[in-house]
């Protein structure tokens, strides 16, 4: 009986371990070596995670709010145009700062670049800030009409609240023109010109394409992943395949193929003509439009549907059906009633990642979209490689990640990411 | 399903065929557009149609001639001769370390062919992103599935986020970070630093962007064969006297390694199909082969890439095979059977 008092503190009655510490101390102790264990396994991952996409995309979301470029090249005007009103006429101050960061700006050649932010601003003023750049070094105080005599732009108040706009250092103009809204000096929005407005009404095209591709993955997904879940074990493994052949080969065979079906002397069209549905001058146009593009993606994401439905479906007992049935329900009321809300949760799971995965695709309608096939990723893409607008194309991204990552969220609050199974 | 009892109506029969019927046109529109590629990479006319001459089985309609392009498309002289011989003595002196591989129609092939270059950059990139992909997935889902793992949800959500942020997002972001100078002398200290790291077009870039793409799927496999795993037979190795390293070597990683492989596989299958980040990071001497079928699609259309794609598929047929042995094979072990 000696040992159980050797591990019991006389004075609080308290369990101690065998060196005396208390058994609670002693396991929380232990505990927390188990949780700081767990966390050291994952650590290396989540820092590799955070280094290589996290913060690239958190840079690519400053990106999208900073403007840098004229402050750093032009440093004298920057916080003169910026304490200015942007509705008073322009002083001897402001020209005097401008025209000497000209003079740098022209020296480090980096006025081409100022030039261009400002032209974002004002259509125009690009080959205006080159020229009078070019003069600057001759001029003489005071400046302000020196200026005017160089180009009459100066004297129009437009130019200099776009300026005025490019110095600030943190601008929601990007962000602003991502929803077709213009950033005015004055600090309010206003709407583009109507000939500009064109990214609205193309993240409404995205959102009706994904949802547009995700209904047609659901219609052809569904009765395929029901004839699966009731077929014997053995054919259905077989037509499995089928269903995952598809989702294993490479995103650009599959886009290749269905060019190879679809063009005007493709497999389809020949077909069509074969049988008489159409005669050789007038065949459909499938391919490098919309269509296209609603096709191809459908075909890509179907597996997405398959997949999720077929494994919930296969989890409801087929006593149920056969219940409500003897019950007396149609076999319309039985699988509408009793078989389809049992389904939802697959549905649900599966339309959710094809929303997800088709709004911001890329690659296929690039290749098969033609002129209005082409989505919002296609956009960003054109800022970021062609029209080098990397400010837009973050702004855009930024919007489009937005989307996604509510719809992530709903996803896990829903399905449970954990959840996420792979063929 | 198959055979109707024989109280089924007329309706209920002509319903049902109808379904059936629905579903077998479904199954031809998933897998239709992967086959006809297959006998289009055969055409002899550099068209994506099928001649009047394939319709009739005619002999002199298909070729291998888009094949041999593979081969041969971007080579300095490619008319140079080969045969087996060549072949297998070129192999020898090109593995061997003591030869220097002689110039040839072979050497040509290895060094200037543009779709060989192509494979052997995907190959090389999928390789060295599926083992760091692998590696840190594979301790992440041990760790994750640890019951005492704090902040289990949110972290799980950050490392599954890759595979659900829309890639344009990702490369563009990867793009501009990538492009900066990444020396610590420069970001940390603020020193002009004489060698910048930049990543953008170098292949240590595209390996990192597609490992962070593949990592979601190693974990999500992983964690799906650690769901099953026992964990009293570590504790078991462990009273027993074997170390952490020992029992996780031992014990751990025979029964995860089905999910493990199928994991990389994923991973693998992940880097070899990626474009969009090769697209944004890569310079023109990395390029993959989705990179080079993207270019060929949207350049000069040629039946080369339907022969490319036939040689995809077959690859990825094989893959299937090998993941359902690898479902077999855990199923067996597990004594579930197929019913």
């Amino acid at each position: 009986m000696t040992d159980v008092t050797h591990f019991r503190d006389e004075k609080t009655g308290l369990l101690l371990a065998s060196d005396g510490t208390p058994l609670k101390t002693k396991l929380r102790q232990s505990l927390k070596t188990s949780r700081r264990r767990a966390f050291l396994l994952v650590a290396p991952l989540l820092l590799f995670i955070m280094a290589s996409f996290v913060i690239p995309i958190l840079g690519l979301l400053w990106q999208g709010v900073s403007n840098a470029t004229y402050e750093e090249s032009m440093p004298r005007s920057a916080p003169i145009m910026r304490a200015w009103d942007g509705s008073s006429a322009p002083t001897e101050e402001m020209a005097a700062a401008i025209v000497a960061d000209m003079i740098d700006a022209r020296k480090a050649k980096t006025i081409g670049k100022v030039a261009t932010r400002v032209n974002r601003e004002e259509s125009g003023t690009r080959s205006l800030f080159t020229k009078t750049a070019r003069r600057a070094a001759k001029m003489e105080a005071p400046f302000l009409p020196a200026l005017e005599k160089v180009n009459k732009k100066w004297t129009e108040l437009e130019t200099w609240q776009a300026i005025k706009i490019a110095a600030t250092s943190m601008t929601p103009a990007f962000y602003a023109a991502a929803v077709d809204m213009k950033y005015t000096a004055e600090g309010e929005f206003v709407p583009q010109s109507e000939e500009r407005q064109i990214y609205v009404s193309l993240f409404v095209k995205t959102i009706v394409v994904a949802g547009g591709v995700m209904l047609c993955c659901l219609l052809l997904g569904y009765p395929v992943a029901y004839l699966m879940a009731h077929l014997p074990a053995k054919t259905s493994n077989l037509l499995m395949i089928l269903v995952l052949l598809p989702f294993w080969t490479s995103l650009l065979v599959r886009t290749t193929a269905w060019i190879a079906m679809l063009q005007a002397q493709g497999v389809l069209n020949d077909l069509f003509v074969f049988i008489g549905i159409t005669n050789d001058d007038a065949r459909f146009s499938l391919i490098y439009n919309m269509t296209g593009t609603v096709i191809a993606m459908t075909h890509i994401l179907l597996p997405f549907m398959i997949l999720p439905l077929y494994s919930v479906m296969r989890a409801i007992p087929p006593s149920h059906v056969r219940a409500a049935k003897s019950l007396g329900a149609t076999n319309w009321t039985a699988f509408w009633r009793v078989y389809f809300p049992a389904t939802v949760p697959g549905i649900g799971a599966g339309g959710l990642l094809v929303f997800i995965l088709a709004i911001g695709y890329y690659i296929t309608p690039a290749l098969v979209g033609g002129q209005d096939g082409q989505l919002i990723s296609n956009f960003i893409a054109y800022h970021m490689q062609r029209s080098l607008n990397w400010s837009l194309a973050a702004a855009l991204g930024g919007i489009l990640l937005a989307i996604v990552l509510f719809l992530y969220w709903l996803y896990d609050r829903i399905v449970g990411i954990d959840n996420m199974k792979l063929g | 399903m198959s055979s109707l009892p024989n109280y089924t109506t007329t309706g209920q029969r002509i319903w049902h065929y109808t379904f059936l019927t629905i579903c077998a046109l479904i199954f031809v529109f998933l897998i239709t557009p992967i086959l006809i590629i297959v006998p289009l990479s055969f055409n002899v006319e550099p068209y994506f149609s099928f001649t009047e001459g394939m319709l009739s089985f005619d002999k002199d309609a298909y070729s291998l001639r888009w094949y041999e392009d593979i081969l041969n498309n971007g080579m300095a002289d490619s008319s140079q001769p080969k045969s087996w011989a060549l072949f297998w003595d070129w192999l020898w002196k090109a593995l061997s370390p003591f030869h220097t591989a002689t110039p040839g129609f072979f050497t040509d092939m290895w060094e200037n062919a543009q779709w060989v270059r192509a494979m052997k950059n995907s190959f090389f990139i999928g390789f060295f992103a599926t083992i760091i992909a692998v590696a840190l997935g594979t301790l992440a889902a041990i760790g994750l599935s640890r019951s005492e793992m704090p902040y289990r949800g949110p972290i799980m959500s950050i490392l599954i986020s890759p595979l659900i942020v829309p890639l344009v997002v990702t490369a563009a972001g990867m793009f501009y970070f990538y492009s900066q100078d990444l020396n610590p002398r420069s970001w940390l200290l603020g020193m002009e630093s004489e060698n910048p790291w930049i990543l953008a077009q170098t292949y240590l870039g595209v390996i990192l962007a597609h490992a962070a793409l593949g990592t979601p799927f190693v974990i999500i496999t992983v964690t799906a064969t650690l769901v099953g795993f026992d964990k009293s037979l570590v504790r078991a190795g462990a009273s027993l006297g074997a170390g952490p390293a020992k029992t996780f070597w031992k014990i751990q990683m025979p029964l995860i390694l089905p999910g493990v492989i199928s994991g990389g596989l994923f991973a693998f299958i992940t880097s070899f199909d990626e474009v969009v980040a090769v697209l944004f990071l890569a310079g023109p001497e990395h390029r993959t082969i989705p990179r080079q079928m993207y270019s060929g699609i949207r350049e000069q259309i040629s039946p080369t890439i339907l022969a490319v794609a036939t040689i995809l598929v077959i690859i990825s047929i094989l893959l299937l095979v090998v993941l359902e042995l690898i479902r077999r094979r855990g199923e067996r072990l597990r004594g579930i059977t197929a019913t």
